[in-house]
């Protein structure tokens, strides 16, 4: 347990001043803007949003800023910035069958009305170094504009499946159902499913990607294929009290990833394939992928699997998926832990103290 | 129950307050300086910027859950005849829920400058679509299945 001190004032205030000298660095280099790190970073602000479990680009960057670009920093300061403001309420959920795509890919079905669309993507370039990038003001290339604009909107690869029976169905509750909120109440376990995704869509993406990863290995093995991952901007639809009907109060970037896995059948009904969904803020394909990698593994109670990895254990992937808390306990180490400490020092040391004398005795 | 005219009427207003809040707010800006008539108005409900928490569904149809949140400023108007305004706005730009909720207003009373500037709006907005919608299709592969070894 750490301790409370006093004094160190002069000190902290210092240590203040010094990292925000830091943090600009050489001042003869251009200050970084939030629209530069919004407009030119905005990977690393769809990761902070997501996490941060907050929308708002410029919010985002100006954490990646203050963070010096330390993303877990970023999201911290984020989720705090968010208990300043009063929640209007929710939104309707979102249709992410009616998203304006800007990428949309298969892996399970090559040919699907609407097509594949690769756009913006890493995915197939060389992973070398672009030393053209060390000049700053060289022209950049512009995208290419094909004649002909995508479809409006495409249908979800799991619907086609969903269409022939061959995929579990998605069923909405009724409208009434309350939903499990873990920013107004702890966690309990077990948790229904809606809980798990709230957890997993702000869970670190590094602790999924690896959890997601140990499935593949064998660690909760259940064969996955990218069913789709889309990209593109979804109207957020809200119905405040005093109008009565929905209007839209904006787009936001999402990207939603559906896994098809493994079936599932017994006597009464025919095999079909399971599923697994991520769904995050902005363009976050690795995480939305290993989300539902995750999400998928944690439906082993209701699909009477056996639970023997821990992406498997909801109660240990759920503890342990958020940054904020898990930075939070992992660094108060760092705090005075001065009283605990003395009272180890002196039980380590009368036990070296017995065990001398015995020695001596002997 | 609200009658055909009603939820025609609605339809149109939730279509420009979909128009309004869309909009980058200098365009609302510009769409307001461009007005051959400010209208005087008072604030019901000055600009307050708070969150909508963002609700999504499991496979994007199934059991909803809570993505996270998003900021959203809120604004009410009452322009001197009486008429109020309403804006929600995704963002933190109290002058863009102020001026989407005064449109608004102005969309009820009927006022025509402030349709044509509305219907300006809508069409950047759509040519912003189109001109995302023809990149990402510049895009579009068709992967051939290359066979692998014998047969």
């Amino acid at each position: 347990m750490y301790v409370a001190v006093k004094g160190g004032e002069k000190a902290i205030l210092n240590s203040h001043r010094l990292i925000e000298d830091e943090r600009r660095g050489d001042r003869g280099i251009p200050e970084l803007s939030i629209a530069q790190i919004d407009e030119q970073l905005g990977l690393a602000v769809d990761r902070v949003m997501t996490e941060g479990s907050l929308y708002d680009r410029r919010l985002a960057a100006l954490a990646i800023k203050q963070a010096q670009g330390d993303l877990i920093e970023a999201i911290f300061l984020l989720r705090a910035y968010r208990t300043t403001l009063p929640r209007f309420g929710a939104s309707v959920p979102i249709d992410t069958g009616r998203m304006q795509v800007r990428r949309r890919i298969s892996a399970t079905y090559k040919d699907i009305p609407g097509g594949q669309v690769l756009g913006p993507t890493y995915d197939y370039t060389h992973r070398l170094l672009d030393f053209g990038l060390m000049d700053d003001e060289a022209e950049r290339c512009q995208a290419v504009s094909a004649p002909a604009e995508v479809d409006a909107a495409m249908p979800r690869v799991t619907d086609l499946l969903g269409r022939d029976g061959l995929i579990e169905e998605e069923t909405a509750e009724p409208d009434e159902t309350p939903i499990a909120d873990l920013t107004r109440d702890p966690l309990t376990f077990p948790a229904e499913r809606p809980l798990r995704l709230q957890n997993l869509a702000r869970g670190d993406e590094g602790f999924l990607l690896g959890l997601g990863y140990s499935t593949q290995r064998g660690y909760g093995r259940n064969h996955p294929f990218v069913g789709e991952i889309r990209l593109g901007e979804v109207a957020v639809e809200f119905v405040p009290e005093e109008l009565g009907f929905p209007i839209e109060l904006g787009e936001i970037t999402v990207t939603e990833c559906q896994m098809v896995n493994q079936f599932k059948g017994s006597k009464t009904k025919p095999a079909q394939f399971t599923r697994g969904y991520g769904l995050t803020f902005g363009h976050c394909e690795r995480k939305a992928m290993s989300m539902a990698l995750v999400d998928r593994a944690l439906r082993c109670r209701e699909l009477d699997e056996d639970a023997t990895a821990p992406a498997q254990d909801e109660e240990f992937v759920m503890m342990h998926s958020d940054n904020v808390e898990a930075s939070g306990f992992v660094q108060h180490l760092k705090l005075p832990h001065y009283v605990d400490f003395q009272a180890e020092l002196v039980m380590v040391r009368s036990m070296r103290a017995a065990a001398g004398a015995k020695e001596a005795a002997e | 129950m609200a009658g055909q005219e009603h939820s025609e009427e609605t339809a149109a207003r939730r279509r420009w307050m979909s128009v309004l809040a869309g909009a980058p707010a200098a365009e609302v800006e510009a769409a307001w300086e461009g007005l051959p008539a400010r209208p005087e108005r008072q604030f019901l409900r000055a600009p307050e910027t708070g969150m909508v928490m963002v609700r999504g569904r499991a496979g994007g149809t199934g059991r909803r859950f809570n993505l996270g949140e998003m900021t959203v400023t809120r604004c009410a108007v009452r322009l001197d005849d009486g008429t109020v305004g309403y804006g929600y706005v995704a963002g933190r730009s109290p002058r863009h829920a102020e001026l989407a909720a005064t449109f608004d207003a102005l969309m009820l009373r009927r006022d025509e400058a402030a349709a044509a500037a509305v219907d300006a709006l809508a069409r950047a907005r759509k040519a912003r679509r189109s001109a995302t919608a023809a990149k990402t299709a510049s895009t579009k592969v068709d992967f051939f299945t290359v066979v692998r070894g014998e047969n």
